[in-house]
């Protein structure tokens, strides 16, 4: 049996090892475009004061959680207690995105579910949604005290994903600011 | 209960064609005609059935039955009913079901079109055929089952990535398969060959109607993929590189070689066993893609939703079936004979040649595209191969393969000599310098003017290759007798011509789009404008509308070429609010020297609105000369010198087919 009949049998085996090795890894893991950039600027009514600008100067200073919700959003009751536990204890700053709602459903969900927010942006025209890259809700950025995207839930924040996933990210931003002053 | 016929259907369609394979190569080894007989029966009755079972899931999605999971989580009654029924394939399940049906529909018309086979070869490859349909019938089943239903049913579905809404996208992927599943006859033909020991000419006469079958449906395929791309991603270009349109466009490649390499091994003899390899390998890159986009191992923006439980599966066919057929080859292809030898200035030397680049050629692109999974399966890093690496690597090899192809098919076979073409060559080469010098003086380019030369070069040695076919110039060479001669020729040499000058066509444009494509990007407020390659774009409106199941804020563009008005385009951005998604419809004014292209992106009155616009230069040339490649495909099938159109006799099986 020559060389040249069983190449191709062996090319195929060296393909199939690293198709293999392909398979256990992700390609994915890489990161989404909008982590570690600035949040990009807005200016949008908050949901409860009409009269009331926000920007993007609004979420700078402390850590805080930006929680793109809606009235019509079923997923998002399902987080909504875990918000309400966070805002309870005071344990950081949530910002709410009200995302394509009407102002007085998202207030009467608000007021029957409860507010765990400090502010809430509202934006029905997905105007600061799209530039954040949301792809649907609920979705939870992390912002640092510079104003930072570090982190981007997607799906609803359930006691387990608090513990597990964002607590810790929260934890390495403060860490890490408390090291550089 | 529908959904359950439908499931039943694929049950009985795997176990019959798990006997279809072992009864027809049972009953080739021991020349048992009722068993061989069998295989044939259970080939159409499994293509029946995977019929059976894909019109019942496309009536699921027709009238939106979301008890079945797959139609809820991918359709929505708000949804125009063509694209309830494209959205059949429009996910992993359905468009798995298409592979399928298409694939038993190929078993079955290898028993209609294969009458005049030699019974051993034909219950053979009926054989194979039918275990590699087995092994995707037990992929869909096992994996990937679109029957599954859903309780509690919802009221309504989830609803369909508005990308894939669109007509170009909904024809795409049948088109794809046929080509694809298509290359599956040549391997099972291939293996069947490998298995009897024996091949000849008339093999590579029997498979190369199947193998230009496949290629022309892939060719249309990859085009209607490049066309949605352009129009509907809006990203201004007509191919990306991306890792999806790569595993498409390696099949084609191959098959292109594997088209020509058939031509040699029908005509002439050789090349008997590279041509059975392309075969292997051409199916192959075909089940290599399937695993790219179904396993997720790559990162594109078609993926499909991502399982690595199917990517194992898949994995495991592409050893079984791949692995199986080159371990035969190494074991068997000694057996088989090697053909006639010939001269270094014939036409076989210049099909050598073609068939080295496009290896070449599929290499560099295979190497291009499992980088980043090989680096990262070595050291962990991601990266990404960028279109720079396959720009620079491909088309010097493609450029070197026009220039032969002008030149080849002028040359006899098994000998000739330059000076029997000498004159030929001087004209063309006299045309393609003066075009070459005349773009360079005007359009002040080098590379688009060496592109233009090579295209002009390619066009003239095709219509030369005519002209001596019409014999042009001897006696009686009127109008009329042109004309009959014309109408004389075999399928095959209109099909050479086509292809060769849709090649051509196909280079202008993609030249002339790589040197004089210009784009602009500005925030424009009302009033405001732009201008590209001497067109004004003035964004004059922005109006809300209502769609049937989306919301769309579309702008209206004026074009102005030297104060005239040329063109009002109406770019869009559209929000599908029961997928909760976006899409950027842009609008272009088409050309056959342009397109004028406009997307308007996020915006408001007070700060303005994105807006990019393009200019496209004989764009649309790329795919019309796709196109034309195809439809010669097509006429080449269609030449009455082939197995397929025609019973041969034996005493004509004996010549070889003077192959264009």
């Amino acid at each position: 049996m020559t060389w040249s009949r069983l190449a191709p049998v062996g090319v195929f085996f060296v393909l199939i090892v690293f198709l293999a090795i392909g398979l256990t890894r992700d390609p994915s893991v890489i990161p989404t475009e909008m982590i570690d950039r600035e949040m990009p600027s807005f200016e949008l009514t908050e949901l409860r004061d009409e009269s009331v600008l926000l920007s993007n100067q609004d979420l700078v200073g402390q850590v805080t959680l930006v929680n793109v919700f809606g009235s019509w959003c079923v997923a998002c009751l399902q987080e909504h207690p875990t918000l309400m536990d966070l805002s309870r204890d005071g344990t950081v700053k949530i910002v709410g995105v009200n995302w394509r709602d009407d102002r007085q459903d998202a207030l009467d969900w608000l007021t029957k579910h409860g507010d765990p927010y400090d502010a809430i942006v509202f934006d029905a025209e997905s105007d600061l949604v799209i530039e954040i890259g949301v792809t649907g809700a609920p979705e939870t950025f992390v912002l640092d005290a510079s104003g930072r995207i570090r982190f981007k839930q997607i799906g609803p924040i359930t006691p387990d994903v608090w513990r597990k996933v964002i607590r810790p990210v929260i934890d390495a931003i403060e860490q890490e600011a408390t090291s550089a002053s | 209960m529908l959904a359950e016929i439908g499931q039943i259907a694929l049950i009985i369609a795997l176990l019959i064609s798990g006997l279809q394979g072992w009864m027809g190569l049972q009953g080739a080894h021991q020349n048992d005609r009722r068993a061989m007989i069998f295989a044939d029966r259970a080939a159409i009755a499994q293509a029946v059935l995977c019929i059976l079972a894909f019109a019942l899931l496309a009536h699921a999605f027709m009238v939106s039955d979301f008890s079945v999971k797959l139609v809820a989580s991918n359709s929505h009654t708000s949804k125009p009913l063509i694209y309830k029924f494209s959205g059949t394939w429009g996910n992993h399940e359905g468009s798995m079901l298409l592979w399928v049906m298409i694939m038993a529909l190929f078993g079955a018309a290898m028993v209609w079109f294969g009458k005049t086979l030699p019974s051993g070869l034909r219950a053979r490859a009926i054989a194979i055929q039918g275990l590699t349909t087995t092994g995707f019938l037990a992929f869909l089943i096992f994996t990937s089952n679109p029957f599954e239903r859903l309780s509690p049913i919802p009221e309504n579905g989830v609803g369909l990535n508005p990308l894939l809404q669109d007509p170009g996208l909904a024809i795409h992927p049948p088109f794809l398969y046929l080509g694809y599943v298509g290359f599956s006859v040549a391997f099972s033909f291939a293996v069947a060959a490998l298995i009897e020991g024996r091949v000849d000419a008339m093999w590579a006469r029997w498979i190369r109607p199947w193998v230009l079958l496949a290629w022309s449906f892939l060719t249309i395929g990859i085009v209607l993929g490049s066309v949605w791309a352009y129009y509907e991603l809006g990203w201004g270009g007509w191919w990306f590189w991306d890792p999806v349109e790569n595993v498409s466009f390696m099949p084609w490649i191959a098959g292109t070689a594997l088209l020509h390499s058939t031509l040699v091994a029908q005509a002439r003899g050789s090349f008997i066993r590279w041509t059975l390899l392309l075969a292997i390998t051409t199916f192959s890159l075909s089940l290599v893609g399937t695993f790219i986009v179904r396993s997720g191992v790559l990162t594109s923006v078609h993926a499909f939703a991502v399982d690595p439980d199917r990517g194992i599966f898949i994995l495991a066919l592409l050893i079984l079936a791949t692995g199986g057929a080159l371990t035969l080859y190494a074991l068997r292809s000694g057996k088989i004979e090697h053909g006639a030898s010939f001269d270094l200035e014939s036409r076989e030397a210049g099909l050598v040649l073609n068939n080295i680049l496009l290896i070449v050629a599929t290499a560099t692109v295979f190497l291009g595209t499992f980088y980043p999974l090989v680096i990262d399966a070595l050291t962990g890093d991601k990266i990404t191969v960028g279109p720079p690496y396959f720009e620079r690597t491909f088309a010097p090899i493609m450029s070197l393969l026009i220039v032969f192809m002008a030149v080849a098919p002028l040359m006899k076979w098994r000998e000739d000599n330059w000076q029997r073409i000498r004159k030929t060559l001087i004209v063309m080469g006299a045309i393609a310098v003066l075009l070459t010098i005349a773009v360079m003086v005007f359009g002040k380019t080098t590379f688009g003017a060496l592109g233009m030369g090579l295209a002009a070069w390619l066009l003239v040695g095709t219509f030369a290759n005519y002209g001596r076919k019409l014999r042009i110039g001897e006696r009686k060479s009127n109008i009329g007798n042109l004309l009959k001669r014309f109408s004389l020729l075999p399928g095959a040499t209109h099909g050479f011509a086509l292809a060769h000058l849709g090649l051509a066509v196909c280079t202008v444009g993609i030249v002339a789009m790589g040197v004089w494509s210009d784009e602009e990007v500005d925030r424009l407020k009302l009033g405001e404008s732009i201008s590209v390659a001497g067109y004004e774009f003035t964004l004059e409106s922005v109006d809300r509308a209502q769609g049937p199941n989306f919301i769309s804020e579309a702008g209206r563009v004026v074009i102005e070429q030297s104060g005239r008005q040329v063109a009002v385009l109406n770019p869009e951005q559209r929000m599908y609010p029961v997928e909760r998604n976006n899409t950027t419809e842009g609008a272009m004014d088409v050309g056959a020297l342009r397109i004028l292209y406009a997307a308007k992106g996020e915006g408001n009155a007070e700060e303005g609105w994105v807006v990019s616009v393009y200019y496209h230069p004989l764009v649309i040339w790329i795919w019309i000369g796709a196109l034309m490649m195809a439809v010669g495909g097509f006429a080449s099938v269609a030449d009455r010198r082939h197995a397929f159109a025609r019973k041969t006799s034996p005493s004509s099986s004996a010549q070889p087919v003077a192959a264009e």
